[in-house]
């Protein structure tokens, strides 16, 4: 297979000019012999080539099957070489190997339900990233979040007194409408826990104002902590630095229960779920969450179901609802999701294929993060989600995951699909019954 | 610290304060706290339109603001809150206001004199505050804020120069240090975290990042010669003045003393250890395998254990310790290795007493509190109760509580539980 698509990233680029034959060999064996299980050696041994999982994958459907896009062509091309070559690859091989694990595969797990011996590609990838981060060769712009990560503990830079100004503010801003609203920071004892990600304060704030206007008409008991630790998201998972990713959920959980909280809610993200109930949370040893975490899926349609919130009209439009991998094939949420979606809405029109086999956005995984130089990879990489997006012929998205909202927001524009993509919270926040203020 | 000697310990309940009235006073009243001594009773108060106060048993402070938030009281009883005025921020103590107006102040700690600390943003840049006399110098950014036992000097992570957006190069060659007082240690880091002083506030030392890869610990200034998968929290034996810090070497933990590994044990988890005051014992909670927690002293580990452990707590003495532990929804208490009977909705940091032959814990069930005592439920409950503080004889607790909306100051015998 030839690797004919090498893209400039400054992070690549002077990652791999450091690179020596010694420490490539050194540092692949060090995480092949040290990090990885049996898991990986099975993997790599029981891989039957029968091409089975590239059909799941929307970059090989993106590219009318061009085969060094299928989840075990993406194998070939960097672990199946590594062992080919007993760990004596060059830099030039690692540049490829961090082009394709990073921005060329979204973890999403698609692949994993179409193999019939249960490969999962997305952990392989995980491992070839694990591979380049030790290696120092990684994407600039997720990089860069990563760093912001390490010195703030949230991925926009974003200091410590920004985060609580920025609630204040919001909450001012609600008091407008609701004059008795409240963002309760710091609040001891809280039955829920707030948490999000920090694009939320940095570009959504009106996220926030919602979620705190919905929790507040529902009487939710809630906090959100004056300190780090409130950004529930994690780019150093993605980016293949563990440590780190141990030390944000550390931060994470403890905020929690160090306020005395019951629960953790969390914003419409989806990595972060990841981060929390599979990854970081069993880097630090916890064989599950130290502290419940529940998805605002769940806890929106907890707030419906149990009528806390009311509905005062359905959204009329048909709306189609796409299936954010880390809570839908991580967590299981479709039941819930579309529970929550027929509360809101008259017509809702299903994607195909949908649920568990809903095609990816192409912006998860850490891709979108990789910033512009990749964004055609994640452009051309997903004509296919396009085209599923296009046939439901309705003009609304509802994507109740960040990293989704951003990659269906950039599809729609590139193939100018005219469609209008909103959160739950966007549309609970519309159409909810509000309460009469003087 | 406050004279406990010098409070009420007459054994009885006294109620201190009608707080249920309040609510026909204010607009609004926010959470409440008890000061210490269980004397006083504080909220945020709502009293018009956009405007705000504090509120100590029943009085309002004079002056109102646009916002009041992170009321604390100081260990010596007073209220203390971060009050906003027409866009600027300063602290209020007992109605009082700071001299000076900031950008923005927040995090308030508190030193055993009674200094009051706090971190502080001005004119965009960052330091800190002690009594409202600022570092002489700020920076791009500070955080992991810290106060000596002395509550007089102060340390943060500082960001020591400035970077273009997204020059990974930039960052990795460091531009991270720690600020003592506001001076800035020679040396600079990718990643400076949670400095932490030694007992007599002078040395100060901090986990760094030195590479994507390799963390070590830092005592002003000077690494350990040894480096590290990771590292957490350093802390300073109270009388030797060796370092200890959990580190991460070939994917377990185990403790590290001024470089050195000094348990003989790995854990597949090594953290808030803690020095008993004598510095004879080194007490952590610990994973002694994957998903399951402990406490260990010197090592060795205890045989109860939980899928998660928190609040590690050390006896005067230092040869007891108790914590937390939590399987579920469910919280326990464990003392000396074994688990209390009886599983909580939420449970708090235990508490020792002076003598070191008594622990307490404030616990929930059923949405009511109260405090346990070696392992006994107090005979009544609340709606609201606040950490139980030991008499310094040892023989007596304080309970300040709220109930049908009284909040009430109870001191109850040991041999009441
Ligand atoms: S993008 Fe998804 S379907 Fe494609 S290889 Fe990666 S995990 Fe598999
Ligand atoms: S479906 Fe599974 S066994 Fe078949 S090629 Fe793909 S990864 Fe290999």
């Amino acid at each position: 297979m030839t690797f004919d698509r090498k893209i400039e990233d400054v992070g690549l680029e002077r990652g791999v000019s450091r690179l020596t034959p010694e420490r490539i060999e050194t540092t692949i064996r060090s995480v092949l012999e040290g990090e990885t299980g049996a898991k990986l050696k099975v993997y790599a041994e029981t891989c039957m080539h029968c091409g089975l999982c590239s059909e799941a994958c929307h970059y090989y459907m993106s590219h009318d099957g061009d085969p060094t896009y299928s989840p075990a062509g993406k194998v070939q091309q960097t672990l199946g070489e590594i062992l080919r070559k007993n760990c004596k690859v060059d830099g030039e091989f690692v540049y490829q190997m961090a082009q394709i694990a990073y921005t060329e595969c979204n973890l999403c797990r698609r692949c994993v339900h179409f193999c019939p011996v249960g490969i999962d590609t997305g952990y392989i990838m995980s491992t070839m990233r694990r591979i380049c981060h030790k290696l120092g060769v990684t994407p600039q712009y997720i990089q860069d979040t990563a760093h912001s990560h390490s010195a703030t503990m949230n991925q926009m830079w974003l200091k410590d007194d920004e985060w609580i100004d920025t609630l204040q503010w919001q909450e001012d801003e609600a008091r407008d409408e609701l004059p008795d609203l409240r963002i309760p920071i710091h609040k001891e004892g809280a039955d829920i826990y707030y948490s999000v990600i920090a694009p939320e304060p940095k570009f959504r704030t009106q996220l926030i104002y919602q979620a705190a206007y919905i929790f507040n008409v529902a009487g939710v008991d809630f906090t959100m902590p004056a300190d780090p630790g409130w950004d529930n998201s994690d780019m150093c998972m993605f980016s293949g630095d563990f440590e780190m990713m141990g030390r944000l959920k550390k931060r994470h959980f403890e905020s929690a229960l160090d306020l005395k909280c019951k629960r953790i809610v969390m914003g419409e993200c989806g990595h972060a779920f990841r981060s929390i109930y599979d990854n970081g949370n069993r880097w630090d040893g916890w064989d599950m969450y130290p502290i419940e975490v529940i998805h605002s899926v769940e806890f929106f349609w907890d707030l419906i179901s149990s009528g806390k919130i009311k509905i005062a009209e359905k959204f009329k439009e048909p709306i189609t609802i796409h299936d954010p991998c880390n809570i839908i094939r991580g967590r299981g949420l479709m039941e819930q999701s579309r529970k929550l979606a027929h509360a809101l809405c008259e017509n809702v029109v299903e994607m195909t294929p949908n649920l568990e086999h809903n095609y990816c956005c192409a912006a998860g995984g850490g891709v979108i993060n990789c910033g512009p130089p990749f964004k055609n990879v994640r452009m051309t990489g997903n004509r296919v989600k396009a085209e599923q997006l296009k046939a439901t012929g309705v003009k609304t998205i509802l994507a109740p995951c960040h990293n989704c909202h951003g990659g269906l927001e950039d599809l729609v524009h590139y193939y100018e699909l005219g469609m209008d993509i909103k959160f739950f919270g966007d549309l609970i926040y519309e159409l909810m019954e509000k309460p009469e203020v003087e | 610290m406050p004279d406990a000697s010098t409070w009420d310990w007459n054994p009885g309940k006294r109620e201190v304060q009608d707080v249920g009235s309040w609510s026909d006073k204010f607009e609004w009243v926010e959470e409440f706290h008890a000061s210490p001594d269980g004397e006083k009773v504080g909220a945020v108060v709502k009293t018009g339109e956009m405007e705000f106060t504090s509120c100590v048993n029943g009085e309002a402070w004079d002056e109102k603001f646009d916002r009041v938030f992170y009321s604390r009281f100081s260990p010596d009883g007073r209220l203390t809150g971060i009050a906003q005025s027409e866009g600027e921020w300063t602290l209020c103590v007992d109605g009082q206001n700071w001299p000076e107006m900031y950008g923005y102040i927040w995090d308030t700690k508190f030193g055993p004199d009674g200094s009051i600390i706090c971190a502080v943003q001005q004119d965009m840049e960052y330091g800190m505050g002690v009594d409202g006399v600022l570092w002489e110098k700020f920076y791009e950014n500070a955080n992991n804020f810290s106060v000596a036992p002395d509550g007089k000097n102060t340390a943060a992570a500082v960001q020591v120069a400035s970077t273009p957006q997204a020059d990974i190069d930039l960052f990795q060659k460091g531009l991270y240090s720690v600020a003592v007082n506001g001076e800035a240690w020679d040396t600079v880091f990718m990643n400076c975290y949670t400095p932490v002083f030694d007992a007599e506030s002078k040395r100060v030392a901090c986990q760094v990042r030195r590479t994507l890869y390799d963390y070590t610990i830092a005592v002003d200034g000077k690494i350990w010669q040894r480096e590290f998968q990771c590292v957490w929290d350093p802390c300073f034996n109270p009388v030797t003045g060796v370092v200890a810090a959990p580190v991460r070497l070939g994917g377990a933990w185990t403790m590290a003393q001024d470089g050195e590994v000094a348990w003989g044990k790995t854990f597949a988890q090594c953290w808030h250890q803690q020095f008993s005051a004598d510095g004879n014992n080194l007490w952590a909670i610990v994973a002694p395998s994957f998903g399951k927690f402990t406490v260990a002293k010197n090592g060795d580990a205890w045989s109860v254990v939980s899928p998660v452990v928190v609040d590690l707590a050390v006896s005067p003495d230092g040869n007891r310790a108790a914590a937390l532990g939590k399987d579920g929804y469910d919280y326990s208490v464990i003392v000396d290795g074994n688990r209390w009977s009886g599983s909580f909705a939420m449970a708090w940091k235990p508490v020792f007493s002076p003598d070191s032959s008594h622990v307490a814990a404030k616990v929930e069930k059923n949405g009511s509190f109260t405090v346990v005592l070696d392992g006994k439920p107090y005979s009544e409950e609340f709606d609201q109760c606040f950490e139980p503080v030991f008499s310094p004889c040892s023989q007596k607790v304080l309970i300040p509580a709220i109930k049908d909306g009284k909040f009430q100051r109870i001191v109850a015998n040991v041999s009441d539980f």
